[in-house]
């Protein structure tokens, strides 16, 4: 039999030798669209801080209004010309703080027992549920607070809680940022090198405290990155405060009473018929500047608690 | 030898013992607290399906049997155009007509324009699903009691004419057909802006740039930017799409003039812009777990980066790039506060017929039914919410197929 | 309820007094080790004698940290582990039904290849296995005693508040033997404990084991022929069974014979490197 050697092609002849760069216009020109691209985002920080802080700015020049007074006073009725955002931030730090207070600790302790005692089954039929509630709208929390918590703490506590009240508002934003915090915290626990958990295994440890004395403080910065996420979360927070939380500005941490948050107002203010260039208009976007602030710093410090944190373990 | 001091014999029994019983009751509170999401989604959930049925008593403003002896429920589509032409102005007819004739409207849509408009329902009060079901002899002593002309009927809130009829000011004639197609036409012009800048935002992140000051800061930007409060976003859009661009976003220069920048258009870029960052983490992640075998493959037989990029990477991307758009999509769905500051208009019961036009939303209507006083309000906003969460529920299913279909094959 | 060990030693010691047998410090019949379907070991049966170093050598993936891991039930945080067959130590099974893998834990130590401190202070390190444990006397003394028992003391003295990470591998290593001696387990499991060191850290660890052998048992898995040469009393080698091709021990002897007179044609092979 003849083998068909011709079969197989020749190599290319090149004539000369040029491995030179050429210039690829049309390579360049896609990476330079997409280096825009990229860039563009960073515009979107800039005028969000613009849009900002421009109308902030006209807020604090009007007559009416002093920074020490915005920062200094507890009393906020515009109409009046009165605004001390403490009447707004007492609020905003009250349903936070008991929003945390549900979530830090349930959040925690699922993902505890996510990553350290549920075996694959157990765990593929509890994590889609964090995930069903991570998905659910705000809005619909906000009526859940509104018409199942808020009577439910009524008929428990009696009517000396409003049909607005902080508490209400609180728990259900804490059982909304659980999911965040236990999937963030999970994360955390997980990235804990198994080498750990062997190690006090070996020493003779219950799988409690392994889990409790060894894994979480070695994922502790990990916890505490979720746990300014979950802060950021709750002061940004609109809806659910906006529906359970009372429409009145008042300077009060008592859970038990209706007052506003800052969120919640620069929502029912916008959503009413509002003038542009009126005072009113720019006195939320100082306070939005204040959230966009606060809630700058919190994301920043926990991606970089969350960087160095993986550094720790490579 | 050391002078150790450690339980022993029967003593580490105990010792042990007491460490175990501590340990099962930390893992009962583990589990706990598991349970208590559980339970919290549960209730959450009768919650809603509870508002969405039950009894409702009403009385009807127009007695309809001053209308006629025979029941209107079966009055035939003649005698109810009769019915219709006879009760109401010239103007209002003019109008129904102008919308549609009539004699064209079926027999349910002139039923009901009968209820609405000449008998009109007045409702005094709904009880819950739950109510309805296990307190019915109660219900119905109350309602004999306190109002001796009301009717007591069972209502479906959550019904096929709830999602087909525009809204209404009358919560037992209003439907989410206006806000369904708002919220689409919101969400369509916010992918169809996050989508291809958020791909492209995505590939040059992972493919293009080099570790430099510049792009850690674009990546440290878009990881901060997904953590900024949507009502920030609301602010932004209200400050340059709302404001500044007015004559744009309003159609203007268009020619169009009925309208301010409250459009649809001004909150589809609102939100396009609010779930940019989420489109470009999740392509950053889809690019990411291509494998660097592929490229180098690519690269191996003279391919350029972007002929690699384009018939290499973003094919094998694409289930993950895809999956990701269909999150943000319903991230973009659900957002509420950014479009009550961007303006929804609380009322409009007509569907809105382009980028330029007024519009409400769902959630919209969710929040604005939820803080209406009327108790058939809130049994509206649970069906509405449902439509929502049926809305999400197709969306995520879809993003779960299609992470099945296209699992992983590297 | 689980049962007592001790009880059992006790019995056995009482009974069988007038009869000396040789008392093991870990005794293997049978042992089969299962990852799922897969059977990673087979038939191993091993007398481990008290207060001896015993050296488990044999090429790569042949079972040997499987059969180790074993020993104190570290197998079962592996999903799909299973062991058939015995594991006696002080004659009961440590696979019986009643047998608490944390008290077997207690009593049988364990460090790793690569060294794994806790992210906490050296003094916590050692601290923490003997608090979680019920050491009811003084903490300082301990920590002194467990690290100048690792040979530790004289570098960390002056740091013992400063995280562990800060220790060189050589010293986190010892660190870990540290912390595995501060809880006085009966046995000391070693796999590959200085594989990941220098030299000069290595032979501290050798010579650190010999000295620790006047009160423990130890086990050790190792890849260096020298090192189990230099520092075993007995060694078992393993090999994968060519049928079945699941890891099984076979020689078994004290570690001079094994190394000059070995009876096995693979074992003579393996350890004078013509192995392959
Ligand atoms: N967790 C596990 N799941 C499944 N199989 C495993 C697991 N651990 C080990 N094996 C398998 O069991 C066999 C023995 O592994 P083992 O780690 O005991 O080997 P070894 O002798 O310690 O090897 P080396 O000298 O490389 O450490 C190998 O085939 C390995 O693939
Ligand atoms: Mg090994």
């Amino acid at each position: 039999m003849e083998l068909e050697v011709k079969s197989v092609a020749p190599p290319t002849t090149f004539r000369l030798m040029n491995l030179q760069k050429k210039m690829r216009f049309k390579e360049q020109a896609i990476e330079g669209v997409l280096f825009l691209v990229g860039v563009l985002t960073i515009f979107i920080t800039l005028s969000i801080v613009f849009v900002l802080g421009n109308e902030a700015l006209l807020f604090f020049e009007d007559p009416e209004v002093t920074l020490a007074e915005f920062l200094g006073s507890t009393k906020w009725a515009p109409a009046i010309g009165e605004f001390g955002i403490w009447a707004l931030v007492s609020a905003t730090l009250t349903t936070s703080v008991i929003a945390l207070a549900v979530a830090v600790p349930l959040g925690l302790s699922a993902a505890i027992y996510l990553s350290e005692y549920a075996s694959l089954r157990v765990r593929s039929i509890l994590k889609p549920i964090l995930e069903i509630l991570a998905g659910i709208p705000t809005v619909v929390y906000g009526y859940f607070a509104l018409m199942f918590v808020t009577p439910l703490l009524r008929s428990v506590v009696g009517n000396q809680i409003g049909v607005y009240n902080m508490l209400s508002a609180g728990l259900v934003m804490g059982i909304m940022i659980l999911p965040l915090m236990s999937s963030m915290s999970e994360d955390a626990l997980n990235a804990v090198p198994n080498s750990l958990r062997e190690a006090a295994y070996a020493l003779g440890s219950t799988r409690f405290e392994a889990a409790l004395q060894v894994v979480v403080p070695a994922a502790f910065s990990g916890i505490g990155a979720a746990i300014i996420v979950g802060v950021s979360r709750a002061v940004g927070e609109t809806m659910i405060v906006a529906i359970a939380s009372g429409a009145t500005s008042k300077f009060t941490f008592n859970p038990l009473e209706a007052a506003e948050t800052m969120t919640a107002h620069i929502a029912r203010i916008s959503g009413g018929d509002l003038s542009y260039n009126s005072i009113d208009y720019n006195s939320l976007f100082a306070i939005a500047l204040m959230l966009f602030l606060v809630t700058l710093v919190l994301n920043l410090l926990s991606q970089w608690i969350v960087k160095r944190f993986r550094e720790q373990y490579e | 030898m050391y002078h150790y001091v450690y339980p022993e014999e029967t003593e580490l029994q105990r010792f042990i013992q007491a460490r175990y019983r501590k340990a099962w009751i930390w893992q009962n509170l583990f589990l706990l607290s598991l349970l208590i999401a559980v339970i919290s989604l549960t209730a959450l959930l009768l919650d809603i399906i509870d508002g969405s049925f039950g009894y409702i008593a009403y009385e009807f403003k127009k007695d309809p049997l001053t209308i006629s002896e025979k029941p209107i429920e079966q009055f035939t589509k003649e005698e109810l155009i009769q019915v219709l032409q006879a009760n109401l102005s010239r103007g209002a007819l003019n109008k129904l007509n102008s919308e549609m004739p009539l004699e064209q409207r079926s027999e349910a849509d002139l039923y009901s324009l009968v209820l609405e408009r000449i008998i009109q329902i007045d409702t005094k009060q709904t009880y819950s699903l739950f109510e309805s079901l296990f307190r019915r002899a109660e219900i119905e002593a109350e309602v004999a009691e306190k109002y001796p002309n009301a009717r007591l009927e069972f209502r479906y809130w959550l019904q096929p004419e709830f999602i087909v009829s525009p809204q209404s000011s009358k919560a037992e004639f209003a439907g989410v057909r206006t806000a369904i197609f708002g919220s689409l036409w919101v969400v369509l012009i916010a992918m169809i802006l996050s989508m291809p800048v958020g791909v492209g935002a995505a590939i040059y992140l992972q493919e293009y740039a080099q570790k430099n000051f510049i792009n850690s800061v674009i990546q440290t930007n878009i990881n901060n930017l997904a953590g900024v409060p949507s009502i920030v976003y609301g602010m932004l859009g209200l400050a340059i799409f709302v404001r500044a661009f007015e004559p744009l976003t309003s159609g203007a220069v268009f020619g169009i003039t009925d309208t301010n920048g409250r459009t649809i258009l001004s909150a589809g870029l609102t939100m396009g812009i609010l779930v940019l960052p989420l489109v470009i983490i999740n392509a950053q992640e889809a690019i990411k777990a291509v494998p660097d075998s592929i490229r180098q493959a690519a690269y191996g037989v003279g391919a350029t980066k972007w002929q690699t990029i384009w018939s290499h990477v973003l094919p094998n991307a694409l289930p993950g790039i895809l999956t990701g758009n269909i999150l943000a999509m319903s991230r973009a769905m659900g957002e509420t506060a950014p479009l009550i500051i961007v303006g929804a208009s609380t009322f409009i019961s007509q569907d809105p017929s382009g980028p330029f036009s007024k519009f409400t939303a769902l959630p919209i209507q969710i929040y604005q039914w939820t803080s209406r006083a009327q108790s058939e309000f809130h049994n509206i906003a649970a069906a509405a919410i449902v439509v929502l969460l049926v809305l999400l529920l197709l969306l995520n299913t879809t993003a779960i197929l299609l992470r099945n279909r296209f699992q992983r094959r590297f | 309820m689980f049962v007592s060990l001790r009880e059992k030693e006790e019995s056995t010691t009482s009974t069988q007094a007038a009869q000396p047998t040789q008392e093991y410090a870990i005794e293997t019949r049978n042992l089969n080790i299962y990852y799922g379907d897969f059977l990673a070991v087979q038939d191993v049966n091993l007398q481990i004698q008290k207060q001896k170093i015993t050296a488990i050598i044999g090429p790569s993936g042949c079972g040997k940290s499987t059969l180790l891991r074993a020993f104190n039930r570290m197998n079962d945080f592996v999903n799909g582990a299973r062991v058939e067959g015995e594991v006696l130590m002080h004659g009961v099974n440590l696979y019986g039904k009643d047998i608490d893998p944390v008290e077997v834990r207690r009593r049988i130590g364990m460090v790793f290849q690569k060294p794994n401190p806790f992210p906490k202070s050296i003094y916590e390190n050692i601290a923490w296995g003997a608090r979680i444990n019920g050491y009811k006397g003084n903490m300082d003394d301990l920590v002194e005693q467990a690290l100048r028992a690792a040979a530790l003391w004289n570098e960390v003295k002056d740091k013992l508040k400063r995280n562990a990470y800060e220790l060189s591998g050589g010293q986190q290593q010892r660190l870990c033997i540290a912390r595995a001696i501060a809880v006085r387990p009966e046995i000391i499991l070693m796999d590959e404990p200085a594989s990941s060191l220098d030299p000069i850290s290595t032979l501290r660890i050798e010579e650190l084991m010999q000295e620790l052998k006047k009160n423990y048992t130890i086990i050790i898995v190792t890849h260096n022929m020298q090192q189990a040469a230099r520092v075993s009393d007995y060694t078992a080698m393993m090999m994968l069974d060519s049928e079945t091709r699941a890891g099984t021990v076979i020689e078994f002897n004290d570690t001079k014979t094994i190394f000059t007179r070995p009876r096995d044609k693979r074992t003579e092979d393996y350890v004078t490197g013509r192995f392959g």
